[in-house]
């Protein structure tokens, strides 16, 4: 059977639905960021996808790669938060953290 | 059945296979290479929608760069010789559902969708095309993601420096 569009529609909702999994349930922050990335991930494989088989060029890659650059900034920060999340509360369990000052 | 077929039925089993474990285990280290495993196949999945570029940046950003920040992130704040390593899930039934829904939601509307199919321009290189486009059309997106850039750059600097209590 051939390869076509759906096969890979359907992959980046399976990734996106485990990454959600991920961001809704974990309690440790930076499994929270590696949900997230899942999440980013699923939603390049349909832009590159969409981009391979609806005539579009490449303008889906483009619009991907700046995906991926925002994913990139969000990771840097994200984790500059962590690591001043465990400096004040001594743990990165994001149940924790809910004093907006201690 | 052809091998590109085989190829991208072993790259999706690897990536969801990875990031089930990526998700479910326990243990935050394991997750972390675990996800190299699923990033590594996405890149894969993209040589095969002929997406050369954006393969090798993938691999460059992500495997190189991202995935190396979460390691030293879960270094930094766990300790690794303790069981403080091991974390818990919380509501795992409510969440195991709501995001089986969401996938299933998605896989009907995937195969409901007349989508716009058109039949694939075999273009021979990428590289040339997206260098053009980002300096032409989407020449506006490209400077203001390198503003971005470089307010993460100081922003994540500034926010992991130590700062001194009086």
């Amino acid at each position: 059977m051939e390869i076509g569009l759906n096969h890979y529609l359907v992959l980046g909702a399976v990734l996106f639905g485990l990454g959600l999994f991920a961001m809704i349930s974990r309690r440790n922050a930076i499994l929270v960021l590696m949900g997230i990335e899942l999440i980013l991930n699923a939603a390049n494989i349909n832009l590159v996808a969409f981009s391979r088989y609806c005539g579009l060029g490449v303008n889906g890659q483009v619009v991907s790669i700046f995906v991926i650059i925002l994913a990139v900034a969000e990771a840097a920060v994200a984790l500059g938060i962590v690591l001043n999340l465990y400096n004040n509360f001594a743990s990165v369990d994001i149940d924790e953290a809910n004093t907006m000052k201690d | 059945m052809p091998y590109t077929s085989i190829l991208f039925y072993v790259l999706a089993l690897i990536i969801v296979v990875s990031a089930i474990i990526v998700v479910f285990n326990k243990n935050v280290i394991h997750s972390a290479f675990s996800l190299f495993f699923t990033l590594f196949a996405v890149s894969g999945i993209y040589v095969l929608l002929k997406a050369d570029f954006i393969a090798i940046t993938q691999i460059m950003v992500y495997v190189g760069g991202i995935l190396i920040l979460l390691i030293f992130g879960v270094m930094l704040t766990t300790k690794i010789t303790d069981v403080e390593l091991k974390t818990k899930n919380l509501n795992v039934i409510p969440s195991i559902l709501f995001s089986v829904g969401i996938i299933t939601i998605l896989i009907f509307v995937v195969f409901s969708t007349k989508w716009n199919l058109k039949q694939a321009v075999e273009n021979e290189e990428t590289v040339t095309q997206i260098g053009t486009l980002l300096l032409s059309t989407y020449l506006l997106p490209f400077e203001i993601a390198s503003v971005l850039l470089l307010v993460a750059l100081i922003g994540s600097a500034m926010f992991a420096r130590r700062i001194k209590n009086d």
